[in-house]
């Protein structure tokens, strides 16, 4: 056995020890994640239903706050629905990809300095890899389907999340030629050169050509068109129910923990605060890293429900020529003028 | 080193978040079975058309915009890709990098323009 841990280039007692910790690290960020998609239904439901003068869900428990067990429970008890007319091995594999994709790109976001799954000097690259991926799980649920309106769901949404990722990817070509590198560690750390420690001011066309990607990429109001339930019904996974549905849900509620996430630690400085705040009051800097981080992928969280709240779905002629014709030229555009301004200074 | 011989250590973790979250989603599914209800029933099963019985064949034939947005997004995503690595090594290479680039973007903004005279883009 010594052998083969020591072809993996680690010590036979330490590699028990560093499998332990991955492990533990591992329980951890699934373990916060699953409370977060479970609470991040109810903050949802609450922060829409104030916003349309409702009071959202107030029946289960002290101001409703036990409504995510709730559905968690009768979700579980649901009956497992496959068609006949569905082709069943891709049908059952469907959801897993789509939680498989978006739960493993939890691998390389770095959550505090030294908390992160893996420190891959690829990082973004992974990323990229993974939501291409998600596509996957979309294609293969609204064709194995076998009914009409997820057949067009998946048609749709297949256009909609591969047109936005080349928007998505050169804006953050742009963060890359500013950091030099694609590692989510380094990218943080590189903004802390400037006194504002965030690349949000010099990138600010890069930073919201990427949300409205990350919108569109998250299949997310006002670019819902796959799911527009008042013509598709739910789009792409009309057919699935129980437990299966369940995990679709929580392959776009965590895939929007990722986009958010990586859009703190590329344009808003991740868990770090500006340096001149810590140097005008000292005693911010005792404030841990994650404190920080948490705050700003809430606010991103809270920016997704808040666009759902306040705007109506797109016609789909009108999102792909916005894809199409304005993101992906002013993101190219952006990243003319940051390499030309990069050479010059 | 010799070639074949590094092995990516930090990459691990990843290979087991990826096992257990497939694990993870197996483990739902398979648990959900062991205490939900199973009544199938031949309408139940049939594909959710409002309730109406389904009309038609289910994989009609659709847009072709579709298989150009496809092709579309081939190009440019290996456009991206090739960027990467550009956006690495800026730095050390400078003006060479710079020019280099800005034609190689200016020929796939050919293509682009191209496209979008074509109409493309319209639906």
């Amino acid at each position: 056995m010594n052998e083969i841990f020591g072809t993996l280039g680690l010590q036979n007692t330490s590699f028990i020890f560093q499998l332990l910790i991955v492990l533990v690290k591992i329980a951890v960020v699934i373990a916060v994640t699953m409370l977060h998609v479970a609470y991040a239904t109810y903050f949802e439901r609450k922060v829409i239903g104030h916003m349309q003068v409702r009071l959202g869900p107030m029946r289960v428990g002290p101001h409703g706050l036990l409504q995510p067990i709730a559905d968690g429970v009768k979700l579980f008890f649901k009956e497992d629905i496959i068609p006949t007319a569905a082709d069943k091995t891709i049908f059952q594999i469907a959801p897993l990809v789509a939680v498989f994709a978006t739960l493993s790109s939890l691998a390389v976001i770095p959550f505090f300095e030294t908390f992160y799954i893996a420190n891959i000097n690829v990082g973004i690259l992974y990323l990229f890899a993974m939501s291409s991926l998600g596509a996957y799980s979309i294609i293969m649920s609204g064709w194995s389907s076998n009914s009409k309106y997820s057949f067009l769901g998946g048609l749709r949404s297949s256009a909609q999340v591969v047109s936005y990722e080349i928007a998505m990817a050169f804006s953050l070509v742009s963060i890359m030629l500013m950091a030099g590198s694609l590692n989510l560690v380094e990218i943080v750390q590189a903004q802390q050169q400037y006194w504002y420690g965030m690349y949000l001011f010099p990138q600010i066309v890069a930073y919201v050509v990427f949300m409205i990607a990350a919108f569109a990429e998250t299949n997310r109001t006002p670019f819902d068109l796959p799911e527009a339930e008042s013509e598709l019904v739910a789009g792409y996974f009309v057919e699935y129910s129980g437990m299966r549905f369940a995990l679709f849900f929580l392959g776009e509620y965590i895939g929007m923990i990722v986009m958010s996430s990586l859009a703190v630690v590329c344009f808003w400085g991740g868990w770090t605060i500006p340096p001149i705040l810590t140097q005008l009051f000292p005693f911010l800097s005792n404030i841990p890293g994650i404190f920080w981080f948490i705050i700003k992928v809430y606010f991103h969280i809270f920016l997704f429900y808040w666009v759902r709240a306040t705007l109506p779905r797109y016609r789909y002629d009108k999102l792909m020529a916005l894809g199409w014709k304005i993101l992906i030229p002013v993101a190219l555009g952006n990243l003319v003028v940051t390499s030309i301004i990069k050479y010059i200074f | 080193m010799t070639p074949g011989s590094y092995i990516p250590t930090e990459y691990f973790p990843v290979l087991i978040l990826m096992l257990v979250s497939i694990a993870f989603g197996l483990g739902i599914i398979l648990i959900g079975g062991l205490v939900r209800l199973r009544r199938p029933y031949k309408e139940k099963l049939t594909p959710y058309e409002c309730g109406n019985p389904m009309v038609g064949a289910p994989r009609e034939q659709f847009s072709i915009k579709f298989y150009i947005i496809a092709m579309l997004f081939v190009i440019f995503d290996v456009e991206a890709v090739f960027l990467y690595p550009w956006a690495l090594v800026y730095e050390n290479i400078g003006l060479y990098a710079l020019i280099a680039m800005i034609l190689f973007i200016d020929i796939l903004l050919a293509g682009y323009v191209y496209a979008w005279s074509k109409k493309a883009f319209e639906w």
